[in-house]
């Protein structure tokens, strides 16, 4: 049996399991704040629409039909049609996948080294703190977008470049957030008790300092998912990692961007108010996490 | 210690950072895979013009020799050949330094300017409207991608209401651009007194410039206003207001220079974000700046290009900093002694 | 003292109600208050944490946060109301006839702001003085609350100055434009015994030579008793008591204010004494004989030394000075502790205590010098590898902040069964679950208690968690280091006694670390003085609270607030091994 779930395992019996608190908890934070709400049931939705999207659009999102090119909004094209008469709206369901899966697997990839990162720096300081403060201070001495242009530049143009690239400029936030949290929690008395208790350092890094960093931490997520999503776009924007004909929201804001001067508002406002959407989602859902991981707020 | 010691002391500290950013873009191009001289020499490069280049940079000599190449190249101010206009890099990007430099800072200043007073507002009147308006536009500031900003602006300010210029560039075609001063269209507009061409290119300037201020309006607001709330609830102000200061010094005095503190250290994070940004809108505008000249760069490969429109923007964000640190510690007296 | 109760009263506030505006509803904080203080008076309101004290200090000056209000009552000073007063009448009184200072002085002043230009922002505001007189005036100010090369002062700004110091700047503020009333909201919390005493003698002289009135707030009965021509006594937002100060402490009307004054350590014979007198404990188990001859802890001329604060040029521009040495937190002390003995570890902030606490522990790798439990260095073993050591079990420690020590995501359970976990090695959980319950009862911890989280409970109820999980593994040596600091007097009473009962009930040694020479004295055989890493006194607790050698134990003795009407006991001191 771990230690966990022994640990676990104190507080139940006749008590309401910790699952059952935690899922108490959940409803008591999303029926306090409909904000919150609303961003959590957004982001199922975009979650969903990642998923089965694909399968359910109405048009080929790829499927170019010269004859209805560049028409407007109607009953049978609903965001209307691209300058190969593409239907806008099978694109726009189409790339949600794509934009997510860009950003999420950055965010984790910065998230996880980040933390890791951060922690050890500052729970045991010494010469890994110097060598990676001196590390990350570079990176930031970099105005991060253009940083994130010149690694896809140099690594090449494909889309796993795009979401190391992006991981890269991630990463920073995440290891000094944790960096500040665990060093401040490094000399605690909750800390010096469980070195008391026989808690092995690594121990008590991992079980007693990096949970009670999480909320800031989390929020810190869901901020950077939204910014990582508007990386990736603007990559793509600017011609690197996707490629059309791809689906993908930046590069489709890119393509509607000649028409716009001449009116054809609709290629490029769809995916931007997409994008737009997501990253507003992710924003909001930050204070929602906060709130959910946070032990003081639980009655 | 004297501040003049303190601000030296920070510009010998911006040397390490400034090694460590050479150090990456030496390392972006010469030792990721592929083949570099394959990279410099273009698109359209044959084989034998490949191995010229080779030779020609240095690349079939060890990494820490090519390095000092490079140290020395850039001692020099030379940046390379552009392959797409056959001119030096290092030319290039002064030549339309000017432009980014004038939109970027155009911003900024709007920015700041808006974003200040409103999140001191939002915080004086907290939980008020002024609160819940400040609110809004922050959320919806950071959720808005700026080249999206920026088509939606031109929509609805060119094509529907037709009272912005057309977003091709700095200067509509009817005007000749005036002596160079400073480099900034409008400024040396008004220098030379060419009252036309000078509202010309400000109202050329106008929409790229609240694309980009927009953007960064942002965390600014949102920093402001959660200072001043911090400020506000400070135990100092309470000393303040127990003393009967007037609530107009208690404010500008006691809250807000100290506000001023985690706002001006936002300020570096809003830099980097408006010049990642600024690329964008440049984009978005046919803006004749450097973030232009890097995209049609990274189009056709040209790699010299990119290497020194990376080096040299990030040269600028430490130049940036420098100037915010500065003032930090012209308003801080804590960072004179800790040092 | 009561001559003065004939002329009208200078602030006298009827009936006052303030609520707080909170997210499940309005709770009032204080409720139908009255109060007068009369010209040249003195007026003490003491109570515990909650009791509404400071809210109506806040409420007089009209400076409470938004979310307080005044509900109904009223304020007058010198027959103008207040409590409907606006804000341009309020913001003229304030500083000018009515000033405030407050707890954690370095806090109350602006930061980068020099102390000089602060107290010239008073002056000129309430015309005291044009431009060009205010840098003279604010000097004359600073000499006046006793800061030497008060012209050199003036530059300085608040994170120069020591604690003393800033709240001299503080006082400096509120009496620059001579106000008839001075608020003092615990003007002395969390400053050493003897800052205190000057502080509160400088308030004291000032406000008496100008014939001002003085409105203290505080928690300690004892500062109040020395220093109060009257005390109110506040409880959960009421008056429950209002006396002429002899007479409140030899006749306490009020329940309250006797439980009160009996868990005030000054008048207590033995540490039962500090209990309310309904609660009558049978005295406590005697103790196991303490066994001089065998230390169960020696220590050898200890050393801790820092490096000195600060980057490379701070250090650039010390060099050559002092202050570029390693600072030594330690100097090389030696003591011993004896089985079944509680010893006192007493001093100032800076003195050494916690570095000497944290090293014994092996919390904090020594410098130099040797420490031996039982025989067995201890220094050999790094203190990141201790938590390994076969000796981790014999030393334990019950830390300060009862909060602060309790894992924020942890039920009190899961702190407790921690030690049992790790140290024990205990793997089934209806087996751990029973230890932990024995545990709580041991401590005087309800069951229903050990599921919550640390802030569902009170203080003390945390402080009875932190010390079960400190005895959970029978270590021999418990070392307390300010356990009751945090704590309200009634509630320190409380766990005093159950830190004695569980002394004699498992025979363990303590080295309770303490700033508190009453506490120290109630709790331990033997008492050692730190001052500035190095050992002053050292002896039994009741001669040197009796008849102290060193200068400096003298001194700390002398600035402990002490009631006149109330005698202190350290004619028959009382050691609780032997009561």
């Amino acid at each position: 049996m771990t230690d966990a779930t022994l640990t676990s395992q104190l507080t139940a019996g006749s008590r309401p399991s910790a699952f059952a608190r935690n899922l108490a908890h959940f409803r008591y934070v999303m029926t306090s704040n409909p904000v919150t709400f609303l961003a959590f049931v957004l982001c199922a939705g975009m979650i969903l629409v990642a998923l089965f999207g694909p399968m359910l659009v109405p048009h080929d999102p790829l499927a170019t039909l010269s004859d209805k090119a560049l028409k407007p909004p109607s009953w049978d094209h609903w965001f209307g049609t691209d300058q190969l008469g593409r239907d806008v709206f099978s694109r726009v369901v189409v790339a949600t996948r794509l934009d997510l899966l860009i950003s999420v697997s950055a965010v984790a990839i910065s998230f996880v080294c980040g933390a890791a990162m951060g922690a050890c720096a500052g729970y045991w300081g010494g010469w890994f703190d110097k060598l990676s403060g001196r590390f990350l201070d570079t990176i930031m001495a970099f105005p991060l977008f253009v940083l994130a242009m010149g690694i896809v530049a140099a690594a090449g143009n494909t889309i796993q470049n795009i979401v190391i690239a992006t991981a890269i400029i991630n990463l920073p936030f995440y290891a000094r957030v944790a960096r500040a949290e665990v060093s401040i929690r490094r000399n605690a008395g909750y800390v010096q008790a469980a070195r008391l208790s026989g808690n092995s350092e690594l121990r008590i890094l991992m079980f007693k300092i990096l949970p009670n960093t999480l909320p800031p931490m989390m929020v810190q997520l869901s901020l950077n998912m939204g910014w990582a999503i508007l990386n990736a776009a603007g990559l793509s924007f600017i011609g690197l990692g996707v490629r059309p004909p791809t689906a993908e929201w930046g590069i489709m804001v890119a393509e509607g961007a000649n028409y716009i001067i001449s009116g054809e508002w609709w290629l490029a406002l769809f995916p931007g108010a997409a994008l737009m959407l997501a990253v507003f989602t992710f924003n909001l859902l930050g204070d929602g996490l906060r709130d959910l991981v946070d032990p003081q707020r639980r009655t | 210690m004297g501040q003049l010691t303190i601000i030296l002391a920070r510009v010998l500290q911006a040397v390490p950072t400034i090694f460590g950013i050479v150090v990456v873009t030496f390392l972006l191009t010469r030792a990721l895979p592929g083949d570099p001289a394959a990279y410099f020499a273009g698109a359209s490069a044959t084989p034998e013009s490949i191995a010229e280049i080779r030779v020609k940079l240095g690349l079939d000599q060890s990494l820490p020799l090519q390095f000092v190449a490079y140290l020395q190249d850039l001692a020099t101010g030379n940046l390379g050949q552009s392959i797409s206009t056959g001119q030096p890099v290092a030319t290039e990007l002064l030549r339309r330094l000017p432009a980014s430099l004038e939109l970027t800072l155009f911003a900024l200043l709007l920015s700041v300017a808006v974003a200040i007073p409103l999140g001191v507002l939002a915080a004086v009147k907290q939980d008020t409207w002024i609160d819940q308006v400040c609110r809004f536009i922050v959320t919806a500031g950071v959720s808005l991608p700026t080249f999206f900003t920026g088509l939606l602006l031109v929509y609805v300010f060119y094509f529907l209401l037709g009272i912005a210029p057309a977003p091709l560039g700095r200067l509509d075609m009817l005007h000749i651009a005036p002596p160079q001063v400073t480099g900034f269209l409008v400024l040396d507009g008004l220098i030379a007194r060419e009252w036309a061409t000078a509202w010309s290119a400000f109202k050329q300037l106008l929409l790229p410039g609240i694309t980009l201020a927009l953007f960064t309006l942002a965390p600014l607001a949102r920093m402001t206003r959660a200072a001043m709330l911090q400020a506000l609830a400070s135990e100092y102000l309470r000393t303040a207001r127990a003393a009967g200061l007037s609530s107009t010094r208690v404010l500008m005095v006691y809250a807000f220079r100290n506000a001023m503190l985690p706002i001006i250290t936002t300020l570096g994070m809003v830099f980097s974000f408006t010049l990642g940004a600024n690329v964008l809108v440049e984009k978005v505008f046919a803006w004749p700046g450097i973030g232009s000249f890097a995209i049609e760069a990274l189009v056709v490969s040209d790699y010299a290009a990119v290497q020194g429109f990376v080096l040299s923007m990030a040269v600028l964000f430490v130049l940036l900093n420098l100037v915010i640190d500065t003032v930090y510690t012209l308003i801080d007296p804590r960072v004179r002694i800790e040092g | 003292m009561t001559t003065q109760l004939h002329n009208p009263p200078l602030l006298s506030v009827t009936d006052l109600c303030v609520e707080f505006a909170t997210r499940k509803g309005p709770v009032t904080a204080v409720r139908s208050v009255n109060l007068q203080i009369a010209k040249g008076e003195t007026l003490g309101i003491v109570g515990e944490s909650g009791s509404g004290k400071s809210v109506t200090s806040y409420a007089v000056m009209r400076i409470l946060d938004r979310a307080g209000r005044i509900v109904s009552g009223g304020i007058e000073f010198g027959g103008m109301p207040l409590h409907n007063a606006d804000e341009a009448t309020m913001s003229d009184l304030r500083g000018r006839e009515i000033s405030m200072i407050f707890q954690n002085p370095r806090a109350a002043l602006n930061p980068i702001r020099t102390v000089g230009k602060q107290i010239e922002d008073v002056l000129i505001r309430h015309a005291q003085t044009n431009h060009e007189m205010a840098k003279a005036k604010a000097i004359e100010a600073l000499e006046h609350v006793r800061i030497r090369d008060a012209a050199q002062r003036y530059h300085a700004y608040p994170f120069e100055l020591s604690g003393g110091m800033c709240q001299r700047v503080v006082i400096a503020i509120a009496l620059a434009c001579k106000p008839q009333l001075l608020i003092a909201d615990e003007p002395t919390t969390g400053l050493d015994v003897t800052t205190q005493k000057a502080v509160m003698e400088l308030v004291r002289d000032l406000t008496r030579s100008q014939g001002m009135s003085t409105l203290l707030i505080t928690h300690d009965l004892g500062l109040a008793g020395e220093y109060c021509d009257r005390i109110v006594v506040m409880e959960k937002g009421e008056v429950v008591e209002q006396q002429d100060t002899r007479r409140l402490f030899v006749a306490p009307a009020h329940p309250y204010t006797r439980r009160l004054i009996r868990s005030t350590p000054h008048a207590a014979q033995s540490i039962r004494d500090l209990l309310p007198e309904d609660l009558r404990l049978p005295p406590p188990p005697a103790a196991p004989v303490v066994d001089m001859s065998v230390p169960l802890l020696e220590v050898r001329d200890l050393v801790k030394a820092f490096d000195p604060p600060g980057g490379f040029l701070q250090r650039l521009k010390m060099r050559g000075s002092s202050a570029a040495l390693p600072m030594r937190a330690v100097d090389g002390i030696s003591f011993s502790i004896a089985r079944g003995e509680s010893v006192g570890l007493v001093g100032e902030s800076g003195c050494g205590k916690s570095t000497t606490s944290a090293m014994v522990m092996r919390l904090l790798d020594s410098t130099s010098g040797s420490i031996r439990f039982k025989g067995t260095e201890l220094t050999t073993v790094p203190a990141a590898e201790f938590s390994r050591s076969p000796l981790r079990r014999e030393l334990q420690m019950v830390f300060q902040d009862p909060h602060e020590s309790l894992n924020p995501r942890a039920t009190a359970a899961q702190s407790i069964a921690d030690p049992l976990l790790r140290i024990e090695g205990m793997r089934e959980a209806a087996a751990i679950r029973a230890r932990v319950e024995q545990l709580a009862v041991q401590v005087g911890l309800q069951l229903e208690l050990l599921d919550r989280l640390p802030h569902q409970l009170s203080g003390g109820q945390k402080a009875r968690v932190g010390i079960a999980r400190a005895i959970a593994t029978k270590p021999e040596l418990l070392i307390l280091d300010e356990p009751t600091a945090a704590l309200d007097v009634s509630v320190q009473a409380v766990v005093l006694n159950l830190l004695a009962d569980l002394k004699a009930e498992f025979g363990m040694s303590y080295l309770f670390v303490s700033h508190d020479l009453e506490v120290v004295r109630l709790l331990c055989d033997r008492v050692i003085v730190m001052r500035a890493g190095s050992i002053v006194e050292e002896g039994a607790t009741a001669q040197v609270l009796s008849a102290p050698k060193a200068e400096y134990t003298k001194e700390l003795l002398s600035a402990i607030p002490r009631p006149a009407h109330l005698p202190r006991q350290v004619e028959a001191p009382v050691q609780v091994a032997q009561a």
